[in-house]
């Protein structure tokens, strides 16, 4: 118990930054003011007012079609990465995949502003300050989770199963749709979850490859709290976001228990 | 061999924004163009000398320095007590010890800054730190447990029944053989400090404020190619800091199961 002491101080520092947060989500914004008023449920009221909704809306379907265009993208991957034989193939692949990971999201975001504003090639329509390169920019981020999640699930998939159902004349792609695709589900639902829960509290990709033009929910508590100076608004959003991220990750958890049992 | 292609063209797509802020930062004029329309390391100059991003390294190194001078001995104790303490409830604490993982930025940012504004310490680097701390914890907690695990407690208690005491059994059969953990958790704290962002937005002014947080301000109202130079100094580090991990952890051992 003692030894748990330091780590636990840490937390409870965290923990009264989240208590905080809650405290000043129920509490009455006074407009130019620091101090507040009364206990009041208004901000998360005003969460629902039209403009804001959009947002939510907005955050809710980029979250998902990220989360589509993620893993299609992944899946070769990760089955790249967690099936071939070669030591120096799975190193380049694991080190590509990586980079991106531990370079920070400022970097990679940039990174984007560079490409999608026309520095390398003029696109046909416009791509940034739009959804569609905010859209590219979540799933090139979301990547790399996700092929580390796939190709965990795969590499615990026996391939005797795969060469079995070859053997007895099933084509490649069959054996693909009946045998390695429904085994590798428990991977493609938990890194599914887990990059939808991320995506929906993105912040520096909408922020940056969006331009102020695409709002989501992680950009509406930055602009409340830190341009408009209403934080009880932007606690009751960060909340918001919070429990989305929360209820999502606890289903999570219970597809791993299933498995698990 | 349409698969091979495939991934070509997927990590192609991985890697490509990194080739083009490479390409970028040698440019000779203001201009972002892709090719380079020469080649100039003027903007690298411009890194280095913009009084900004000096005072922003340096607080970056302090912020990170203390946090994970913080951080090891508290999670490297709390993996100890996971896997070894008589505790009640082992997944609870587990879970909340990982906790700070999955709370977005911009709640725990917020909650901060309305912490530190409460605390009258909204100058200061100290609340920076904490929530530094709390947010690479998770990572020396996860690594480090990982090496506990794998320790055989038939070695201290050979080293103990030959005499040593506890405090020597620590320093010279524990704290050794958790090496690999430790290693792979200073990794990942360094990593995951230095380029956090949006908790760091919300709790930092120009005075405080860490690199990200500083790149993140010029991006918005510059745009020449000074950031894809401070970017390519940092992707190279990473570069090298991951390749060396692999060569001498063996990645592929820790995120497949081989």
């Amino acid at each position: 118990m003692t030894r748990l002491a330091p780590a636990l101080a840490v937390l409870a520092v965290f923990a009264a930054a989240l208590g905080a947060l809650f405290r000043w989500s129920v509490l009455e914004f006074v407009p130019g003011s620091l101090q507040t008023g009364g206990l009041t449920l208004a901000n998360f009221r005003a969460v629902l007012a039209p403009q804001y909704l959009g947002a939510i809306r907005d955050t809710v379907v980029l979250s998902a079609l990220t989360t589509v265009f993620t893993l299609a993208a992944s899946y070769p991957v990760a089955y790249a990465l967690a099936r071939t034989s070669s030591r120096r193939v799975r190193s380049l692949i694991l080190v590509l995949t990586l980079a991106p990971f531990f370079t920070g999201a400022i970097v990679r975001t940039y990174a984007w502003v560079l490409v999608l504003g026309n520095t390398v090639v003029t696109w046909p329509v416009p791509m940034l300050f739009t959804e569609r390169g905010v859209l590219v920019g979540l799933v090139h981020f979301s990547m790399p989770t996700m092929i580390l999640m796939l190709a965990a699930a795969l590499s615990h998939i026996d391939p005797a199963y795969e060469r079995a159902a070859a053997s007895l004349g099933a084509s490649p792609a069959r054996v693909f749709r009946r045998v390695t695709l429904p085994l590798s589900m428990p991977g493609i639902a938990a890194g599914s979850l887990i990059v939808f829960a991320w995506t929906l509290s993105a912040f520096p990709t909408p922020e940056l490859l969006g331009g102020g033009r695409v709002k989501m929910i992680a950009n509406v508590v930055k602009d409340l709290g830190l341009d408009s100076f209403n934080w009880p608004g932007a606690a009751a959003f960060a909340m918001l976001a919070l429990a989305l991220t929360l209820a999502l990750l606890a289903l999570v958890g219970r597809f791993t228990t299933e498995r698990a049992s | 061999m349409i698969l091979r292609a495939a991934v070509a063209a997927l990590l192609a797509f991985m890697t490509l924004p990194t080739l083009v802020v490479i390409g970028v930062s040698f440019n000779p004029t203001a201009i972002l163009s892709f090719p380079p329309a020469g080649f100039s390391l003027r903007w690298y100059a411009n890194v280095l000398t913009y009084p900004q991003f000096q005072r922003a390294a340096v607080n970056s190194l302090v912020v990170t320095a203390a946090a994970v001078a913080l951080a090891l001995p508290a999670g490297t104790l709390a993996a100890l007590a996971l896997e070894r303490g008589r505790l009640r409830g082992r997944s609870v604490w587990a879970v909340a010890l990982l906790s700070p993982l999955v709370v977005p930025g911009v709640a725990a940012g917020l909650g901060f800054l309305i912490l530190a504004a409460a605390l009258g310490l909204l100058r200061s680097r100290v609340v920076l730190v904490a929530a530094h701390v709390a947010l690479v914890l998770p990572f020396v907690v996860r690594s480090v447990w990982v090496s506990v695990r794998n320790l055989d407690p038939a070695l201290e208690r050979a080293a103990a029944s030959l005499g040593a005491t506890p405090w020597r059994v620590f320093r010279r059969v524990t704290l050794p053989l958790l090496r690999p953990g430790l290693f792979a958790g200073l990794l990942f704290a360094v990593v995951v400090s230095l380029n956090e962002f949006v908790v760091s937005l919300f709790i930092s002014n120009r005075v405080t404020e860490i690199l990200p947080v500083a790149m993140f301000t010029y991006v918005v109202n510059y745009t020449d190619p000074t950031i894809a130079a401070l970017s390519s100094l940092f992707i190279a580090t990473t570069f090298l800091v991951v390749w060396l991990a692999d060569r001498y952890l063996n990645l592929s051992r820790v995120f497949l199961h081989r």
